[in-house]
């Protein structure tokens, strides 16, 4: 059987995602000379990049001088409760304001200072106002300005086009196999290094503010190709999502609003996050309502308002207040910036806000209040790397952005994803594109593998099940969203992991009707695989990691303890067995040290 | 919960046509919503093209009783259970599957544009815009390719052919937010004039129209951009001067 019998392409590298760091990857290995393809499931410009809001953080010290890539650095740090990566935080917090000058330089048009540079904004756990944003659409300003920079670079896009499976020869990535999903027809790629920027795993959730693309697909294909995956447990809820109407919970409220002056209040109109600072914040936080607002205007006299702690502290807060009976009426909490800012002022800061619950929820929020609750957002966990190179433990992968690990450790501060995407994502690009010019090898492609690979594709078709897809995906998401939520015991950890041995049980029961052309049943039912294998991954790691700490919070274990405090909990396959040991975390060198001296 | 019927174009390039489906609709929900819950419960294999749901990535365009709008934003109060809801795909483009249509003429069109191009920064390797002066370009840059506006517009509508020599109010826009952006040096006349057939726009507005932005289209970009090419191409005292300087 030849390989000549599916549509094949050969590239030196392939990119697997398209939104900010896919496409930053893929500028940078088109620039230093290697063939690049750049895949995406979606449309171009369409990827999960698009939906940010608040804003890119980087140190550029345009509001206060003071900033400076060791005030970031150790804001991430204290952030991800000193579990991220010491050299991915730095290499972050040192390349951050090259990158939004570049993008700038690209053209893009971010919010300006009086005199006429580039204007930042505050932001939850950042000491200074960082963020540099164009609104709150500034996702969209960034895909647009990396996806018209790429068009013009000889990047060849595959767009709506599934990866299935990674291809490998020996231990070396070798190509990736995938479908078209308009036609449903097979595809290969072989490439001698391949950039995995897939984003997220949220759409494993009810209540989530990702899109249907947020499968897990990077995690995955990494995992099933014997790459280490890393702090898996840690799955960010962002504590701002709207609630009400139902149709709508889960989209995304930016953080934004309270870095531009909102606050959270209960059922009493109670600020209740001043009753919520933890220790490990609380030399820095305000502990009055009117330090709080003084802070806003004078941050070398106040402390930070409680309102932007990290977004881990936030929503646990939330949570505990819905649990004790003083939340809103639909079960969250509200989030106030009518009272506070004038209706100009909030129209020109938070446009999109503005829109979106004027027209989902009927609310005008320069006059009312809106309702909030966490919503599942981000993983901090994902594919293991090399800091600097972005290399997994698969010669010839690499991963950037949201799928890789080690950056944001426990818990991600907000603006510090879209300045990660375009760190790494240009690293990846730099790395990959070297590994590919240095390959002398030659890479064959099994094509029994390939063979098997399509049958596994098409098996839904042919089978005589009754399970529908949808109703699969709809189980899980309620299985993960009440047992593997933001605050976890070993029981229902375990339940977890019951319900999820028999959602693959009913998997193999899916039949799919209609034929391949664009049928959203079939790609259900494939992304199930995805969804299936890092649900399984989460449960086991939090199941691994008996304490509290930034995102993953352990009712039955709720200190931090300094242990686990040195470890990383690793997910690696072994005999198709997923274990999960515990690695040490790499010590930060000394000078680094005496940043965080005095700290609790 | 109040039920309704909705009648959602199914088939392909072959053919096709109106099914109708009863469907339970609660407070709240969006046309979207609807889709996916016959999509969940009664045709599994529906396509139909969505990403964030929220109004900011531009994916789920169709024409509800007609009219093109997103269907992630389109309220189901807006409409009566008494009467039928139709959901047809974009007209304009050719059909994919269902709800699916082939927009790929949009990002032909795209590779064409001259990308941005700077002057030099200032010394300090950054640049100075003072925000009244990048306000209009921001307004083109909120701009989330939904293609509505080529969808509706009547030149690419009702003349298929004209698709290859016209680019269309999204790329209007486009061009707009480069020739507007202060520092960009790079002049798009020639192109407008040209391939991108801008005389072809006859400023009947239905772009704005259906803008889900509210980018005002006719008015901030392709009327200023028309002055541009009349002033560049036009106008006998620039063209003097050019004819003199020996500039083309």
């Amino acid at each position: 059987m030849a390989l000549d019998k599916y549509e094949t392409h050969e590239y030196d590298m392939i990119v697997v995602g398209a939104g900010g760091a896919g496409l930053r990857a893929a500028i940078e290995a088109s620039a230093q000379g290697v063939r690049t393809a750049l895949i995406c499931k979606s449309l171009l410009g369409k990827a999960h990049t698009v939906m940010a809001e608040g804003g890119i953080a980087a140190a550029l010290g345009n509001i206060y001088p003071e900033d400076n890539w060791q005030v970031h650095f150790r804001d991430t740090m204290r952030g991800g409760k000193m579990l991220c990566n010491w050299r991915m935080a730095q290499l972050h917090a040192q390349e951050a304001p090259a990158r939004v000058l570049e993008l700038e330089a690209w053209g893009a048009l971010f919010d300006r200072t009086k005199d006429g540079r580039i204007l930042q904004r505050d932001f939850g756990g950042h000491r200074y106002a960082r963020l540099a944003h164009v609104g709150d659409r500034t996702g969209l300003e960034m895909i647009r300005t990396l996806q018209q920079h790429a068009v013009h670079k000889g990047i060849d896009v595959f767009m709506e086009c599934t990866i299935f499976r990674l291809l490998k020869d020996g231990d070396r990535i070798a190509g990736a196999f995938g479908y078209w999903r308009d036609s449903g027809r097979f595809v290969v790629f072989k490439a001698k290094a391949i950039v995995l920027a897939t984003g997220g795993i949220g759409k494993a959730w009810k209540i989530t503010s990702n899109s249907w693309e947020y499968t897990g697909d990077g995690h995955s294909l990494s995992c099933w190709a014997g790459a280490d995956l890393m702090d898996m447990e840690f799955v960010q809820f962002h504590p701002t999502g709207m609630v009400w109407p139902p149709s709508v919970r889960g989209i995304l409220v930016t953080e934004g609003v309270r870095g531009d002056g909102g606050t959270l209040t209960n059922l009493s109109g109670q600020r209740f996050m001043f009753n919520y600072i933890p220790d490990f914040f609380r030399a820095e936080t305000a502990e009055t309502v009117a330090e709080a607002d003084r802070w806003y205007t004078d941050k070398k006299n106040n402390r930070r308002t409680p309102d932007l702690l990290p977004r881990d502290e936030v929503a646990r807060a939330i949570n505990a207040e819905v649990k004790a009976g003083r939340g809103s009426p639909h079960g969250g909490v509200f989030l106030d910036i009518a009272t506070r800012r004038d209706p100009e002022y909030i129209k020109r800061r938070l446009p999109s806000m503005y829109h979106q619950f004027k027209e989902l929820a009927d609310v005008d929020i320069t006059k009312q209040s809106m309702e909030v609750g966490p919503t599942c957002h981000y993983v901090m966990g994902g594919v293991r790397v090399d800091a600097d190179t972005t290399a997994t433990t698969v010669p010839g992968l690499f991963a950037a952005g949201e799928v890789a690990a080690g950056m944001h450790g426990a818990n991600r501060l907000g603006g510090n994803s879209l300045s990660d995407l375009v760190v790494f994502g240009r690293r990846a690009g730099l790395y990959s594109a070297e590994y590919a010019k240095n390959f002398q090898g030659t890479l064959t492609i099994d094509v029994g593998q390939i063979e098997a690979m399509a049958r596994e594709c098409l098996e839904p078709f042919e089978r005589s099940g009754t399970e529908n897809p949808y109703t699969v995906h709809q189980d899980l998401q309620e299985c993960m969203q009440s047992l593997v939520g933001i605050i976890r015991t070993e029981g229902e950890l375990k339940k977890a992991l019951d319900e999820i041995g028999v959602l693959r049980e009913r998997t193999r029961r899916i039949k799919i009707g209609g034929n391949r052309e664009y049928n959203p049943a079939w790609h259900q039912a494939l992304d199930l695989h995805s969804l299936l294998t890092v649900s399984e991954i989460v449960t086991r790691a939090a199941l691994e990691r008996k304490e509290s700490r930034g995102a993953h919070t352990r009712e039955d274990y709720p200190k931090t303890d300094p242990a686990f405090g040195k470890a990383n909990v690793v997910v690696r396959q072994v005999n198709g067995e997923i274990t999960v040991p515990q690695e040490p975390l790499p010590e930060m060198p000394d000078d680094l040290k005496k940043l965080f001296e005095g700290d609790k | 919960m109040t039920d309704f019927t909705f009648r959602v174009w199914r088939g392909d390039e072959t053919g096709g046509g109106l099914q109708e489906y009863r469907v339970p609709v609660e407070e709240g929900m969006v046309i979207l919503d609807v889709i996916h819950r016959i999509q969940a419960t009664q045709a599994n294999d529906l396509a139909v093209r969505w990403n964030c749901k929220a109004g900011k990535c531009g994916s789920c365009s169709a024409e509800v009783n007609g009219k093109p709008r997103l269907m992630c934003m389109a309220r189901m109060s807006l409409f009566s259970a008494d009467e039928p809801i139709t959901v047809t795909p974009m007209k304009t483009f050719p059909l994919v599957r269902d709800l699916v249509t082939d927009v790929s003429y949009n990002y032909e069109v795209a590779k064409q544009i001259p990308t941005f191009k700077p002057g030099p920064p200032e010394p300090d390797g950054t640049y100075r815009m003072m925000q009244e002066d990048i306000d209009r370009a921001q307004e083109f840059h909120k701009c989330i390719e939904c293609f509505l506006c080529q969808n509706v517009c009547h030149v690419i509508r009702d003349h298929p052919d004209k698709m290859r020599a016209f680019a269309g109010p999204r790329f209007f826009v486009r061009i707009a937010a480069l020739e507007m952006h202060p520092q960009d040096i790079h002049s798009r006349t020639d192109l407008l004039r040209t391939k991108a057939g801008l005389g072809y726009c006859n400023i009947t507005k239905c772009c704005t129209e259906v803008c889900p932005e509210h980018i005002h289209i006719t008015d901030n970009a392709i009327i200023p951009l028309k002055e541009r090419v009349v002033d560049d191409y036009y106008d006998p005292v620039v063209w003097l001067i050019k004819k003199v300087a020996g500039k083309k």
